[in-house]
């Protein structure tokens, strides 16, 4: 432990308590002044910070107990320790009680006031460590990395606060690469659970003996080869949020022993017999068809409704261009600083090129994209067409830079996306299908 | 010529003071010199704590020294205390002129074990470097063996050693140095 730059205010009366205290403190390498009544001390409080304050509790004018208060009103982490005379340590008790660190009898014996200082230049020390690692926590979990200018993108953000401060089962919703799992992070981020994990299992990534023991856990010599205890992941999850994801994928015996856990919040680990409660919220994410799957009796209907509490639909970034050149300007900052390069922009034919592309893989496709480019562009400081690679696969097909010719290649796409279904294309349109009939008939598209 | 002066407060035994003497000039490599002087010791004295008030008897010290003295320690058999504190090993003015060391803690006999002269004489020259170490404008080390770690038990005494760690040691060379080039010291 190391007293360089913790500040000690002693405040009493008496001249020779202030004095051997000062030199005290100082031969112990501490910063140390002092003030002979409240008043003093307050206008030193003002002036700069401390860490610690001895505090004589019976002074004229200002008592400790009230210097106390106003001590704990301008700075309430400031340790306050009492001083006092054995007959008032009755007084010392009470000033405890109202948040003073510890007392100090006088006569001081030395070995107390140093054992004593230590401890509370260490609670100092772990109050302000929390404070700072809960700013980086909340820094860390509100790093807002879902970017976008579009409506869509717009709506899905208040979307994730307005469910972030609910305990509601939120179910994600979106082709694979659209930022599930961000989303989900998001909402935990800005969850009162965000001190506590998120745990996420890719349900799709297990066989299914192999889910079971990883979520619920086991013991040892539960299963061949479970040769030590392990905690499942809902364990792990306790007091924070656990993300299915890919939950369309896991089997009908599986759905049921999530359902019970969902519903009791409660599991018995595999080999085990005891039952372990946990509390934990639920986010899940699919880029299947539920409502299909439960149609055709493969996803559990009381499951779904389960899951089904609150839905976020995320579209595909092709659905929404308007959001591609910031994303594409997100991940090139992102990649340069950590390659270290100094590649500033992308030229106006490279975006072009990207806004037209198809975007199959969505988000984690134009992220690869830009970081593979940013690998690719020498010492370039901005990335042209060339560096991006996708012209042979690209499904781009540059229909021609009029409004009309553009429209007409959109609504085309989006038609056949949906297999022609004339109501979910005019939905993604945003526009009523008598719209949508006019367009087809005013550019001639067919089938 | 500059010296540390050692003066005896009370009565303090010859050979007690040689030892320090001969430690303190190996330890600061500035001569040292044993001085006496009288001392009105009842105007420390406390009846009520029995005990000696460690700041008057510092001040009386330090009071109208030698123009060759550089530092004062004062040793004493008696036990001291300062008002807020229920005894004192010693006490030094940071980066003043005097300090001041009690034998009266350091010896087994007072914790009811066996006494040890040596062990004794260990205490006390740690102590005495440690107080002399403040004057110099050394405050309290964290390094576990330096002479300047605090002590507040004896047991913490003797696990420090005699020395100084190597920062310690840089900044009373430093302070040595100072005093050759402002010709105070040879």
């Amino acid at each position: 432990m190391n007293s360089q730059g913790v500040g000690i205010l002693v405040v009493d009366d008496e001249f020779s308590v202030r004095d051997s205290l000062y030199n005290w403190f100082r031969n112990e390498g501490y910063r140390t002044d002092t003030a002979e009544s409240g008043a003093e001390a307050l206008k030193k409080l003002q002036d700069s910070l401390w860490d610690i304050v001895l505090l004589d509790i019976k002074m004229p004018g200002m008592d400790g107990m009230e210097l106390q208060k106003h001590i704990k009103k301008i700075d309430n982490t400031i340790i306050v320790i009492i001083i006092t005379a054995y007959a008032t340590v009755d007084t010392a008790v009470e000033a405890m009680k109202e948040g003073a660190f510890d007392y100090l009898s006088k006569p001081i014996d030395p070995d107390k006031l140093s054992i004593l200082i230590r401890n509370a230049v260490n609670q100092r020390r772990l109050i302000a460590e929390n404070i700072q690692l809960r700013q980086k926590v909340e820094e860390l979990t509100l790093q807002d990395e879902i970017v976008g200018e579009s409506p869509q993108i717009k709506k899905i953000l208040e979307m994730i606060d307005t469910v972030a401060k609910t305990d509601a089962t939120v179910l994600i919703r979106g082709e694979s690469g659209t930022g599930k799992e961000l989303v989900a992070q998001a909402i935990h981020g800005k969850s009162n659970r965000r001190y506590f994990p998120i745990i996420s299992i890719n349900c799709g990534a297990f066989p299914e003996g192999l889910l079971e023991s990883e979520l619920f856990g086991h013991e040892k010599g539960a299963f061949t080869g479970a040769q030590y205890k392990r905690k499942g992941k809902l364990e792990m999850a306790n007091g924070g949020t656990i993300f299915f994801d890919e939950i369309g994928n896991i089997t009908v015996k599986m759905q049921m022993d999530l359902l019970r856990v969902i519903e009791t919040k409660q599991f018995t680990p595999l080999g085990s017999n005891k039952v372990v409660n946990v509390d934990f919220r639920i986010i899940a994410a699919t880029n299947s068809d539920l409502e299909q799957k439960v149609a055709e009796k493969d996803f559990r209907e009381d499951l779904y409704y389960r899951l089904n509490v609150f839905s976020i639909q995320i579209p595909p970034l092709r659905e929404r261009p308007v959001d591609i050149p910031p994303i594409a300007h997100y991940f090139l900052e992102k990649y340069a600083r950590s390659m270290n390069k100094d590649v500033t922009d992308i030229s106006p034919e490279a975006m072009k090129m990207l806004v037209q592309y198809n975007w199959p893989g969505n988000t984690r496709e134009l992220r690869n994209t830009i970081e593979r480019a940013l690998v690719v562009v020498g010492k370039k400081n901005k990335i042209e067409i060339d560096d991006l690679n996708l012209l042979f696969h690209s499904k781009a097909n540059p229909p021609g830079d009029s409004l009309e010719e553009i429209e007409k290649a959109h609504v085309k796409r989006i038609l056949e996306q949906s297999d022609w279904n004339i109501s979910r294309s005019a939905e993604t349109l945003k526009i009523d299908r008598v719209t949508l009939y006019n367009k087809i008939k005013k550019y001639g598209l067919q089938r | 010529m500059s010296y540390i002066d050692i003066i005896p407060v009370g009565e303090v035994g010859e050979p007690v003071l040689s030892f320090l003497k001969k430690g303190i000039f190996e330890t600061f490599k500035i001569q040292t010199r044993i001085r006496n002087r009288p001392f009105d010791l009842s105007l420390t004295y406390d009846p009520a704590r029995d005990q000696y008030n460690s700041n008057g008897l510092l001040l009386e010290l330090i009071n109208a020294p030698p123009p060759e003295t550089l530092k004062i320690l004062g040793v004493t058999e008696l036990d001291l205390f300062i008002p807020i504190f229920t005894f004192l090993f010693g006490e030094a003015q940071l980066n003043g002129r005097g300090a001041l060391v009690s034998t009266h803690r350091l010896h087994n006999q007072f914790y009811g074990i066996p006494e040890e002269k040596e062990l004794l004489e260990s205490r006390l020259l740690k102590e005495s470097i440690h107080e002399l170490g403040h004057t110099f404008g050394l405050i309290h080390c964290f390094t576990l063996k330096c002479v300047m770690k605090s002590s507040t038990y004896v047991e913490e005494i003797d696990q420090k050693s005699v020395r100084f760690c190597r920062s310690c040691e840089q900044e009373v060379l430093h302070w040595r140095n100072g005093l050759k080039e402002y010709g105070v010291m040879e």
